[in-house]
């Protein structure tokens, strides 16, 4: 059937079989592959997506139930091609992945967390990506890596209360800086590599 | 990992759902998918017609109708999870859903899924059998109701009408200054089935005499079960035998044994988590609902 799907920013127009999920579609369909297929069945959350900013199991959802909703991948997290997300940059850093297999469900959860966290506690970062399962890391340098980016999201030299995370996810090229945000140069120079103070 | 192929409709009405249903016997509901699509994914379940209810706007949303709480029976679960009128006059409610699944199951899966879906260890099936709630379904006949104790037939069998589809889910709201809730579960990891929970609720007058108390116990036997506490009535903390009266009334559950618990170990840890539950809920009640 003719679904019409918002992904990443971009609408789509694609013919499923209803028994396709939103997994199968934007991987097979959209070559989107950076949404991992784990167990397919709900438990691993390798697939998880963002469904209007929250994490979602894209498994768990067929393409053609989800029109209408703007759908954020991995590849839409990234300001511009060849950069990372701050959350990716601090995966990198933490060593918040080994075989890589979770990370693109991982990073989605904690972007939605941030959105809506500014100072996650430990448990609650816990709690987030509890649906998330890691075989390599132990889950400790995971939490690590979502604590480095709360805390560097937290310094980002950004009225927090103009920028809202979620409406950035999945738009990226876009300068979305709000009217009143601070002109070019008052942001430290470390900020500017970052998707909020560096969109200014 | 694949479906077996079906159709798949989204009527605009609940009428319309019920007479797709109504018309062919393999068609099932789908809402927020959460438990159907494991089981299409495996082919344990082979329908030849999906009918999405998950947009139905009739069934979505939360709000108070005199005594009650009406929740509709596509509201997502996280939507509940969040909600300020649940929080302050459903408790209970607030205090069991984050023991449901994982966040991101929650962002799709409904209340009216879980209670549908009857599964022996749900969390909110457990909370209606406590609270004594009341089970809307709609089908072509009509609008009907009935006590969650006897929607709840066995493990996911309940006694929602063929072709039809629960529509709403009403909790009694317990009013008063000093009302507690005590939630307690144990499960092999955190959010895996339970394989014992207790939900209390308790109301007591101003001198800390309990005058209304409900505690349920899910994952245990094959339906969620609510025991008779009313040897505690009247009691205050300090005089109430809670592990005496809660051992007597637990002697109605039915334990089951499986790989994961012996029906021995099921029945002593309901026993322990009714009393930590109950405890919980009265410190709850005396402190006026403060701590949560």
């Amino acid at each position: 059937m003719r679904t019409e799907l918002l992904v990443n920013g971009v609408t789509r127009v694609v013919e499923v079989e209803p028994r396709k999920s939103l997994l199968d579609c934007l991987r097979e369909d959209f070559s989107l592959t950076g949404t991992h297929a784990g167990c397919e069945h709900g438990v691993c959350g390798a697939c998880t997506i963002l469904l209007d900013g929250g994490p979602v199991r894209s498994c768990l959802i067929l393409a053609c139930q989800a029109d209408g909703y703007a759908i954020t991948t991995i590849e839409g997290v990234a300001p511009a091609p060849g950069e990372l997300s701050v959350v990716q940059d601090a995966f990198c850093e933490t060593h918040g992945l080994q075989c890589g297999y979770c990370t693109p469900g991982m990073i989605l959860t904690a972007h939605a967390l941030l959105a809506d966290v500014e100072n996650p506690s430990r448990a609650m970062i816990v709690e987030s990506i509890s649906g998330n399962i890691c075989r390599c890391t132990g889950y400790g340098q995971i939490i690590e890596a979502i604590e480095l980016a709360a805390d560097r999201l937290r310094k980002a030299n950004t009225p927090r209360d103009l920028i809202s995370l979620s409406p950035r996810l999945g738009t990226p090229h876009q300068d979305l800086a709000p009217a009143d945000a601070p002109e070019k140069g008052i942001l430290e120079a470390a900020d500017t590599d970052m998707p909020y103070g560096g969109a200014a | 990992m694949k479906p077996a192929p079906f159709d798949y409709v989204r009527p605009q009405t609940l009428s319309e759902a019920c007479a797709l249903l109504a018309g062919d016997e393999n068609a099932r509901l789908i809402a927020g998918g959460q438990t159907l699509m494991p089981m299409l994914a495996m082919r344990l379940s082979r329908p030849s017609l999906l009918v999405d209810i998950s947009r139905l706007a009739e069934l979505r949303g939360i709000r108070r109708e005199a005594h009650d709480i009406v929740i509709g029976a596509a509201t997502k679960q996280v939507e509940v999870e969040h909600s300020a009128l649940v929080a302050s006059d459903l408790p209970l409610l607030a205090a069991a859903l984050p023991w449901v699944g994982h966040p991101p199951t929650r962002n799709r899966g409904t209340i009216g899924g879980s209670i549908a879906n009857a599964d022996p260890s749900a969390e909110i099936p457990l909370v209606a059998v406590t609270l004594d709630a009341e089970i809307e379904t709609f089908d072509e006949a009509g609008a009907a109701s009935m006590p969650a104790d006897d929607f709840f037939l066995g493990p996911m069998i309940t006694a929602a009408p063929a072709g039809g589809c629960v529509s709403a889910v009403r909790f009694p709201v317990w009013e008063g200054a000093h009302v507690g809730i005590g939630f307690q579960e144990v499960s092999a990891r955190r959010s895996d089935f339970a394989f014992a929970a207790a939900a209390a609720q308790i109301a007591l007058d101003a001198d800390g005499r309990c005058v209304k108390i409900a505690l349920g116990i899910g994952g245990v036997g094959d339906r969620p079960v609510k025991l008779d506490l009313s040897p505690l009535i009247g009691k205050t903390l300090a005089d109430a035998a809670i592990d005496t009266v809660l051992r007597d009334a637990a002697s109605v559950l039915e334990p089951t044994d499986d790989l994961h618990a012996s029906a021995a170990y099921r029945q002593r840890v309901a026993e322990h988590l009714g009393a930590r539950a109950l405890r919980e809920a009265w410190s709850d009640a005396l402190q006026g609902g403060a701590a949560r």
